[in-house]
């Protein structure tokens, strides 16, 4: 130990210099070629996109939740469902313009999601796993004692009345393009931030993190809040991209395991890891359509395979050497 | 006396029907060291994790500059100026090292960006860690987990440090600038409560030695009494192991 190099020691610090703007650079290219899509496509493209990229927001969701705040929540359909049933309500019942009820449905969930955090945080671990899922069955159990809501059947998104299937298809689109960089740009934006700091600290040591000042419960209770806004949002694009929400399928357990599949396929605790993951299982399911039960049979040994030969996921093979959306910082000695 | 900065009165832990700490106070003023003994299991680690606000105390307070800090966390005791490291390192292992310390500086001293960055630097250095600062904290061996146990607390900018067993597996070569470390945190005015098992270094250290047994206060006050006491000799010294005796040879 060298003894009393106290105080003044200036140090320079970078936050991925040349990577961020290649990343951005890269970011921006892809947004805008896909921002031109609808011009050149058909409008099956643009449906099965908005599907791709309600998995891209979900599993960033699921990843900030568990590979950021290490809560590993298999409730987040709670929050799909309350997001895609209160976009239906708005428009259908209240007659809230769609485009407007989408993000109005987001702040519902963020609302809901604030008292239920001071139930599920009294679990942890495993427990904390398994309450979140209990608590979405409730969610689930009570909208269909609503009859407003269509109680066990559902109901349809009425709201569109007017607007041409051609124009309605691509808005939609291009509102779920804009969530997508919204949501995956925020979790940059944050990870980035002083908050991104602390949650990287509780992910890894959380008792540490309280004991050198992190606010350790604050924190993730903003993570588990904002998460529940974004897997709204996924919802609300959903139910906007079929026009139908239904208790069985938007509160169904199924999206929990395909958060955690697309999660862990591309590698958690990375920006990158989700979107990746997300990509891998739209192909998947596109491709494996026509098998039926055998898809979730590919699915289940591509999971397994790729734990096993890449446990840190697709993105962690790249060993940290590639960082197209960097959030550490680092001082130039090694 | 100047006024105590930390004063913690008959505090009490149980886990289940095992008393592991009875009753027990101190003070300790600004600039002033208290040194921890006692054989293994006698409730040190316990003690700080009380004073740290990790364990709530089942008895007794807390109290931090003149503020009962009993019922607050250890978050909150950390932005008081109450900075630690633990016997067993935590680090943030996906982090590197220079992350661990900001995350101190940031939110244990509360500083922002440069000053932040600076701060968290300026201990790395003190800890001798500044090489290893882009290294990913879990790749580093006990002994630089150790160092980083000490620079994340320091990150903290604490007004009192409470210490756990950091100079253990050091060498002899190491162990001075650890103590003339220590002991420049002392002249700046932080309170410093040290466990430790390398006698000599305490002793270097410390105005003020406490031996600790079945969590009981065996023995406290000047740190060469309370080693001659025959009870601290038979419960303590008598029974350490044989590698610490050459070092305790030192003290004598």
């Amino acid at each position: 130990m060298t003894a009393v190099a106290q105080r003044p020691a200036a140090v320079r610090v970078r936050r991925g210099g040349r990577a961020a703007w290649a990343g951005a650079g890269l970011a921006v290219v892809v947004v805008a070629v896909l921002g031109y899509l609808p011009l050149l496509t058909t409008r099956g493209t643009q449906v099965q996109l908005v599907g791709l990229f309600s998995l891209v927001v979900l599993g960033t969701m699921w990843n900030l939740l568990a590979g950021y705040g290490g809560m590993v929540s298999i409730g987040q359909q709670a929050y799909i469902g309350i997001g895609g049933y209160g976009l239906v309500y708005l428009a259908s019942t209240v007659g809230v313009d769609p485009f407007l009820a989408v993000p109005v449905a987001a702040v519902v969930c963020a609302v809901v999601a604030w008292p239920i955090s001071y139930l599920a945080f009294r679990l942890a671990g495993g427990y904390f796993a398994i309450g979140t899922w209990v608590i979405a069955e409730v969610v689930r159990l009570l909208v269909t004692q609503v009859d407003a809501l269509g109680a066990g059947s559902g109901a349809s998104l009425t709201g569109f009345a007017g607007l041409e299937p051609t124009y309605r298809i691509a808005y939609v689109y291009w509102m779920s393009l804009g969530i997508v960089v919204l949501v995956v740009g925020g979790v940059y934006l944050l990870m980035r931030s002083r908050l991104g700091l602390a949650l990287t600290a509780i992910r890894d040591e959380p008792t540490a993190a309280g004991s050198l000042g992190v606010a350790v419960t604050r924190a993730k209770r903003l993570v588990y809040v904002a998460a529940a806004a974004g897997c709204g949002l996924a919802g609300a694009m959903v139910v906007a991209n079929t026009l139908r929400v239904q208790p069985g399928s938007a509160f169904s357990v199924d999206y929990s395991a395909m958060m955690i599949f697309i999660v862990v396929i591309g590698g958690i605790g990375t920006i990158e890891g989700p979107i990746i993951g997300a990509l891998v299982f739209y192909a998947l399911q596109d491709s494996l359509a026509d098998l039926g039960n055998w898809y979730l049979v590919v699915v289940g040994v591509v999971a397994i395979a790729v734990t096993l030969l890449a446990p840190r996921g697709l993105w962690g093979l790249t060993r940290g050497r590639v960082e197209l959306f960097p959030t550490g910082y680092r001082t130039g000695s090694r | 006396m100047t006024a105590p900065l930390l004063e913690v009165t008959g505090v009490g832990k149980r886990f289940g029907s095992l008393t592991v700490l009875h009753d027990v106070s101190f003070a300790l003023a600004p600039g002033e060291a208290l040194g921890i003994v006692g054989p293994n299991g006698a409730g040190k680690s316990t003690l700080l994790n009380v004073v740290a606000g990790t364990l709530p105390p089942d008895g007794g307070r807390v109290v931090l500059d003149g503020q009962d800090v009993t019922g607050t966390g250890a978050a909150a005791r950390c932005r008081g100026g109450i900075g630690r490291s633990y016997q067993v390192p935590r680090p943030f292992s996906g982090m590197t090292v220079f992350e661990n310390t900001l995350v101190a500086a940031s939110f244990g001293a509360g500083l922002r960006s440069r000053a932040a960055a600076d701060a968290a630097f300026a201990a790395l250095v003190t800890a001798g860690l500044d090489h290893h600062a882009d290294t990913p904290a879990g790749s580093l061996r006990l002994l630089d987990r150790k160092r980083l146990e000490l620079a994340r607390a320091l990150a903290t900018d604490p007004r009192v440090v409470l210490l756990d067993e950091i100079a253990g597996g050091l060498t002899e070569a190491e162990v001075p600038a650890l103590v003339e470390t220590i002991q420049q945190l002392v002249r700046e005015g932080v309170a410093v409560v040290w466990i430790e098992h390398v006698v000599h270094a305490l002793v270097a250290v410390v105005t003020r030695l406490m031996c600790l047994t079945y969590g009981e206060v065996l023995a406290v006050g000047e740190p060469r009494a309370v080693l001659a006491d025959p009870r601290v000799v038979e419960v303590y010294l008598g029974s350490t192991i044989a590698g610490d005796e050459p070092e305790l040879g030192e003290t004598a």
